[in-house]
């Protein structure tokens, strides 16, 4: 008997396709896999069983009822928590939405709900999206399935860590600064962020506005893509959300699979090659660069000068953005409330539940996004980044005019243990290093499996230029099809 | 020299409704210090001539045709809320006794 929880989303959407698995079944095997595994992962927040089966029958009906089904119809998908479902808890990994049951799907969940995927729960994360280990959830740390006593990545560790533990073969993340590549580099699994725009924020609890990208995780390049069609496109409830289709990912990836690349440009970020990467993660780096030439690709260096200044930049850009969105949990619409005794006015109210409801991290980055922006700071600090964020996207519109796109290392190191960077908050930030200056200019990249270093996984990042998504996947694809998978040991 | 100082750290906390401990703002001046002086590394750059860029999608004005469409009950709407009162988000006491009296 084949076990389900090990097979791709493309493969278990044909099983249910053809009959020879129900999407009952296919639920159950997940739903199982999760009861076994992951009071040591701790991937999920929420497991949604009743709801899950439901939808589950729900295709098995409009099958025997002989409608057509869509490309993931029946495929287990698991959801950050960042997006809110209609009457399933949604936290974002915070004391301060604890128990909060939405009373609306974000556009996201109601897509993968139409498309008869089937939601198997929330996945852990990082306090609002803020950090890049899952320690700074409010339930405690996601463990990375390699081996659990080091991180997931972060913010969406549980998305990438359901995937690596075969809880679930299709995963959402959302990426401010690195949140879905970073996590999919360290757990061996496939991140895409989007371009901005391409993914609508509705109903994503918005940590850094102008940044915030929903996208796809799994196992296969092709699943990403099949997950990032179902997602993606306009939707006129986001009104920074591109009016334009998606572009052909699923073809990209099936062209990509062939490993042909010739005709292809790629630039190695001269920038992120030198100092800063683990040798381990160089090494990987290197030995996949060279797969990339023999299967076609012309490979040149290319320097982004702006490219040091994208990490300070983006520690003013999405503080100041978070202190201002994070406004909005002051106790009285939803989530918690302390102190109201019936004497304390609102202001005090409003700061004993902010100081209750929110970890040490979010208190950090709303502090400093108010310094950044108060009246004497603004043009040194805030407006100042605004600045080096357009210097950055000339970067990349000039890299673009040489290159069809860039690929570096998506981190510059894996895995590291529990609790190794939570004493020094700026150690932490330095594992977005190489994925932010995407999010500042607002293009696609993706990040796929390209080797081990010492038994841990390392990503290869590949980044596109906007509304070029499609290229991204080539590539990954055709990398994925020259170095393989990587399977962690089992649990 | 530090960037910020602790009762610099203290008058953010309370701009940021954030009723901080004294413990957690002897480890706040010093973390945000260490952030500070690194995210100022963005004051090398020579940008004077250079515009700012708030967005990375060059979309303005963008609206919706003036149609009435579903949306959430009051009950859903109210259904999260910490305290509510006839249709209404219940809230503590905005104005100082003497003057609400």
């Amino acid at each position: 008997m084949t076990d389900l929880t090990r097979l791709n989303a493309v493969d278990l959407a044909g099983l249910v396709a053809n009959g020879d698995a129900s999407a009952v079944e296919v639920t159950r095997a997940h739903l199982d896999r999760i009861g076994a595994v992951d009071d040591r992962v701790h991937a999920f927040l929420h497991v949604d069983s009743d709801g899950a089966l439901a939808a589950a029958r729900a295709v098995d009906e409009r099958r025997a009822a002989g409608e057509e089904l869509g490309p993931l119809a029946g495929v287990p998908v698991a959801v950050k928590d960042v997006l809110t479902t209609k009457g399933v808890p949604t936290t974002v990994g915070s004391k301060i939405l604890e128990g909060w049951r939405p009373p609306y799907d974000s556009t996201i969940v109601e897509r993968l709900r139409a498309a008869g995927t089937v939601m198997l729960g929330k996945t852990n994360m990082d306090e609002f999206a803020m950090g890049s280990s899952t320690e700074y959830s409010a339930y405690g740390p996601t463990r990375n399935p390699w081996d659990t006593d080091r991180i997931p990545g972060g913010s969406g560790g549980g998305s990438a860590a359901a995937l690596a533990a075969y809880e679930a073969p299709l995963a959402i993340g959302s990426d401010t600064g690195g949140s879905i590549r970073q996590p999919g580099a360290v757990t061996g699994t496939v991140g895409a962020k989007p371009t901005y725009g391409g993914t609508s924020r509705y109903g994503l609890v918005a940590f850094s506005s102008s940044l915030d990208t929903p996208g796809p995780c799994a196992r296969t390049v092709l699943d990403a893509a099949l997950l990032h069609q179902v997602i993606g496109g306009h939707d006129p409830r986001d009104s920074t959300s591109i009016p334009a289709p998606v572009p052909d990912v699923v073809g990209a990836a099936k062209l990509g699979a062939s490993g042909d690349l010739t005709g292809v440009k790629l630039g190695v970020v001269t920038e992120f090659t030198g100092e800063g990467a683990e040798p381990g993660v160089m090494a990987a780096f290197r030995e996949s660069v060279e797969a990339l030439a023999k299967l076609g690709a012309e490979i040149v260096e290319i320097s982004c000068p702006h490219f040091r200044y994208a990490l300070p930049a983006y520690y003013l850009i999405a503080p100041s953005e978070c202190s201002s969105n994070l406004a909005r949990f002051d106790g009285v619409r939803f989530g918690l409330r302390v102190g109201d005794d019936g004497n304390r006015s609102l202001e005090e109210v409003m700061s004993l539940t902010r100081e209750a409801g929110f970890g040490p991290e979010v208190k950090r980055r709303i502090m400093i996004g108010t310094y950044a922006l108060s009246s004497g700071y603004y043009d040194a600090y805030y407006g100042q980044a605004q600045k080096v964020r357009t210097l950055i996207t000339r970067d990349f519109t000039s890299a673009f005019e040489q290159v069809d796109a860039l690929i570096s290392p998506t981190t510059p190191f894996v895995a590291f243990p529990i609790g190794a960077r939570t004493a020094d908050p700026y150690q932490m930030y330095l594992a977005d290093l190489f994925t932010i200056p995407t999010n500042l200019y607002g293009g696609p990249a993706i990040s796929v499996p390209c080797g081990l270093s010492d038994g841990l996984p390392v990503g290869l990042q590949i980044m596109a230029p906007t509304m070029a998504d499609d290229r991204m996947y080539r590539v990954a694809a055709a990398l994925e099809s020259s170095v393989g998978a990587f399977t962690p040991p089992a649990l | 020299m530090a960037a910020i100082s602790r009762e610099e750290v203290a008058h953010l906390a309370r701009l940021s409704r954030l009723a901080v401990t004294e413990e957690e703002l002897d480890m706040f001046a010093g973390q945000l210090d260490v952030i500070l002086q690194s995210v100022a590394q963005v004051g090398e750059v020579a940008a004077a001539d250079i515009p700012p860029t708030s967005h990375s999608v060059p979309l303005t004005n963008v609206l919706r045709d003036d149609v009435v469409t579903p949306s959430l009950t009051p009950q859903e709407v109210l259904s999260g809320a910490p305290d509510a009162e006839e249709q209404r988000f219940r809230v503590p006491r905005i104005l100082d006794e003497d003057v609400a009296s």
